[in-house]
């Protein structure tokens, strides 16, 4: 264990500045939480999904989406924090969710119904997960990334893990039981046990901070591409409605079973170029970690619940083809951007910019 | 009913490890503690762990299997 003691004001974190607009529907919410009055954005969103190719890979509206989220969470300095239940940006919300629920439902393909008992729902999360084509991305930096590329991973990584397990604690209240103490067992555990500098997001900031990254919440939303923006959204969508409780649950049992293994691979790519435990404690913790949290989620977590409410199997299954299929994609695009020799970001590094 | 609940609860989990909740210590033979980093740990029994005597999920690579544990009644 590194001897790294982070005091409590080196992990906090405070409200993201607010990004910049990608297109007409997130301007207009962006001048919403600016203060504006906000008349125009019921028709821009029902125009911008009328005309979009695919919702799941749009910058404008997922950026908007990412925004109409934030305001649940760490929110935006100088935004009102009543802005969070404000009904314009709350009616936005839910109806671009509608679209981009539907087009999930359509896009994933449900393995066979296994019996709703704790043990067989384990037993076919175990086998759809292990069924991935293997973690090509946390091959590729174990084997050959350059700095460059790592430091890229690591900002592509902070628009979620800056908020790690926060997504899915939205579930907490919504669970009981066995699925409620498997839940909290395994946040617990994310939020450091007690011990603030233990917290998951925190160590992980102590990760971006070693590599000269800016660790502040959000600093890097204009750099990264619609699909990173996709795959926490859709841990929003999941987490903050009830109904798609079964869906977060499975989100979580599927990200926690797919993630022990990339993590060794990612502690090797930064070990390979001679980077040291306080920047590979943040993956190293998860090859532990995350062998224990895939036990609990599946048996005791997803099983517990589908045992107790065997009406979200589906759900369940759902939630976690998702999280096989969305959460797969900012690796896919690192490794066509790289392989084609280009950033995998929307616009350089400052240092790189300034560095020309 | 009030459920007996053990101080220690080792669960087998089928083609996995086994899942440690409670106050254990793990040592080594000479009796030094060894670092135990979470409340509930897991340990490894595939014998393929790059992190023994914790579980790193490398039991799934190498279809590790254990058979049916049979509960007593």
């Amino acid at each position: 264990m590194p001897a790294l003691l982070l005091d409590d004001d080196a992990v906090l974190q405070r409200p993201m500045v607010l990004p910049v607009a990608r297109g007409p529907v997130s301007a207009e919410v962006l001048a919403l939480l600016r203060g504006g009055r906000g008349h125009d954005l019921q028709p821009l969103v029902e125009a911008a999904l009328a005309a979009v190719a695919d919702v799941l890979r749009d910058d404008d509206l997922q950026l908007a989406l990412f925004c109409l989220y934030e305001v649940h969470y760490g929110g935006f300095a100088g935004v009102p924090d009543d802005l969070e239940w404000s009904p314009v940006l709350s009616a936005a919300r839910l109806r671009i969710e509608r679209d981009v629920e539907a087009v999930l439902r359509a896009a994933v393909r449900l393995p066979p119904r296994p019996e709703p008992t704790a043990a067989a729902v384990a037993e076919a999360l175990f086998a759809i997960t292990s069924a991935e084509s293997g973690p090509s991305l946390a091959r590729h930096l174990a084997r050959s990334a350059t700095l460059e590329q790592l430091r890229e991973f690591l900002v592509q990584r902070s628009v979620y893990t800056l908020k790690e397990a926060d997504p899915h604690s939205w579930a907490i209240p919504r669970l009981s039981g066995r699925a409620k103490a498997a839940l909290v067992e395994i946040q617990s555990d994310e939020y450091g046990g007690g011990r603030p500098g233990r917290i998951h997001s925190a160590i992980f900031a102590g990760t971006m901070r070693s590599l000269g990254l800016d660790d502040a919440a959000g600093a890097y939303v204009d750099l990264v591409p619609a699909v990173v923006l996709t795959s926490l959204n859709t841990m929003s969508l999941f987490g903050l409605n009830r109904r798609l409780r079964g869906a977060v649950v499975g989100h979580l049992a599927a990200f926690e079973m797919t993630s022990a293994v990339p993590n060794r691979f990612y502690g090797n790519a930064f070990r390979r170029l001679g980077f040291g435990e306080e920047t590979t404690w943040y993956f190293d913790e998860h090859v532990e970690a995350d062998a224990v949290h895939e036990q609990i989620a599946a048996r005791d977590l997803a099983g517990g619940l589908v045992a107790a409410e065997p009406e979200l199997l589906d759900d369940v299954l759902f939630g976690a083809a998702v999280s096989l299929l969305v959460d797969g994609w900012p690796g896919e695009h690192m490794l066509q951007r790289w392989a084609a020799g280009e950033s995998s970001l929307r616009a350089p590094l400052p240092e790189e910019a300034a560095r020309g | 009913m009030v459920d007996r609940v053990p101080p220690v609860l080792i669960v087998a989990c089928p083609d996995g490890p086994l899942l440690v909740r409670g106050e254990v210590e793990v040592r080594t033979p000479d009796g030094r503690a060894l670092p135990q980093r979470r409340r509930t740990v897991a340990l490894c029994r595939c014998g393929k762990s790059t992190i023994k005597p914790y579980c790193d999920g490398t039991h799934k690579i190498i279809g590790f299997r254990t058979e049916p544990e049979t509960p007593e009644d």
